[in-house]
């Protein structure tokens, strides 16, 4: 039960150090659920909380550990990405992004928001903020694959990404759009349903999903503008 | 009935939730997400669902029948309603949802009465449907069968 807030971890040892682990933030439980399997599925370790300050608490960010910077403080299970829900009542998505990118020890990680509203504004602010990406709900199984591009290669995509001189927007714009398109198709099923097999990534799942450095909505981070303007 | 006929009758069934809008691709993607090794997967997230639902209905029946509405709550109701049933794939509700976040806004009670009686009643329909579909998977494994994994909408 969710006695102290931490609803699901996953025990790593050292051996498993291979594996991504993911800090999933969501007060939805259904959501929670669906996070977490949809992580395993795709192999990452995952600890699922369902609030902000669970996960500070978790990461040793919270008020109660104020001096954890200072003391050494190392949380026992390094997080390789942290994925939040928007709406979250107390602390917002955004509020925990910001404390994440406040902190010297955390501010590395990536931190990508999920919402179930399309908005704009919103999603200009939190990638402003530094967010990695930004998914609109309900998240699907192609919306995971493209995260572990964030995490796995982080030392590549110092190295050898492709040059796009993609406006700021674009990313966005692509994200969003491929997002609009998708609810549009979404309202059709009822009517003309697709044909369906074993299908691995959804039919609007863009290809640079499949490589780990090219996702348009990568190159909008100016986190990550700034690490690509280092490498010459 | 022998397994393969029970199995048909599975795949007609599904089809059906789908082409009467009751599910949505959402519902799909938690099929997938479904192996050996979590086989109840589908079955524990709706059931969490369920649960959540029937707290909030209440809830919500509870804010709309008070003196003073207060719409920021019920709106805040309706959004996790309508996430949690778009996270599994139930469309009618979630639709429903949407059109009764619309009348929260205008802050119109007896607009939001009729939303509700049509959220429940969607809700009720899937919740239907659902148990009915987790039978027919019940008496196919009980059969030594297993539930198909390919939903072809061409025949």
């Amino acid at each position: 039960m969710e006695t102290d807030g931490v609803v699901s971890i996953d025990h790593v040892s050292p051996e498993d150090s291979q594996e991504v682990h993911v800090l999933a933030v969501d007060d939805s439980l259904v959501d929670r659920k669906v996070i977490e399997r949809l992580l395993k599925i795709s192999a990452c370790k995952v600890t699922a909380v369902d609030s902000g300050i669970r996960a500070l608490q978790f990461l040793g960010l919270d008020e109660q550990r104020r001096t954890s910077e200072s003391d050494g403080f190392v949380p026992s299970l390094k997080v390789d990405l942290i994925i939040t829900d928007y709406c979250m009542p107390e602390m917002t998505g955004y509020e925990l992004l910001k404390k994440i990118k406040e902190s010297s020890m955390f501010r590395e990680i990536p931190v990508v928001i999920m919402s179930s509203e399309n908005i704009l504004p919103r999603i200009d602010r939190c990638l402003e903020e530094g967010a990695e990406d930004f998914i609109v709900k309900p998240v699907k199984l192609s919306d995971v694959k493209r995260l572990k591009g964030y995490m796995a290669t982080r030392e590549v995509k110092v190295g050898s990404h492709d040059r796009r001189s993609g406006a700021e927007g674009v990313g966005i714009e692509i994200n969003n759009k491929r997002k609009l398109e998708e609810e549009e198709e979404i309202s059709d099923v009822s009517s003309s349903p697709p044909s369906i097999s074993t299908l691995s990534s959804s039919p609007f799942a863009s290809s640079p999903s499949s490589s780990p450095t090219s996702s348009p909505s990568v190159l909008a981070s100016p986190i990550r503008r700034l690490k690509m303007s280092n490498t010459d | 009935m022998d397994v393969g006929q029970m199995q048909r009758q599975w795949i007609d069934y599904t089809k059906s939730l789908f082409l009467e809008g009751f599910l949505d691709g959402q519902f799909l993607q938690l099929q997938q997400l479904q192996d050996e090794n979590n086989p109840d997967f589908v079955v524990e997230v709706v059931s969490l669902f369920f649960e959540d639902s029937e707290r909030l209905l209440k809830d919500l029946t509870f804010a709309l029948n008070q003196n003073g509405v207060d719409f920021k709550k019920v709106d805040a109701h309706v959004h996790q309603l309508k996430g949690s049933s778009s996270s599994i794939g139930a469309q009618r509700v979630k639709n429903a949802c949407i059109a009764f976040r619309n009348f929260c806004e205008e802050q119109n009670t007896d607009a939001c009465l009729r939303c509700l009686q049509q959220v429940k009643q969607e809700y009720c329909l899937v919740k239907n449907k659902l148990e009915t579909l987790f039978g027919l998977e019940q008496q196919i494994v009980a059969a030594g069968g297993s539930i198909p994994t390919e939903l072809s909408f061409s025949g």
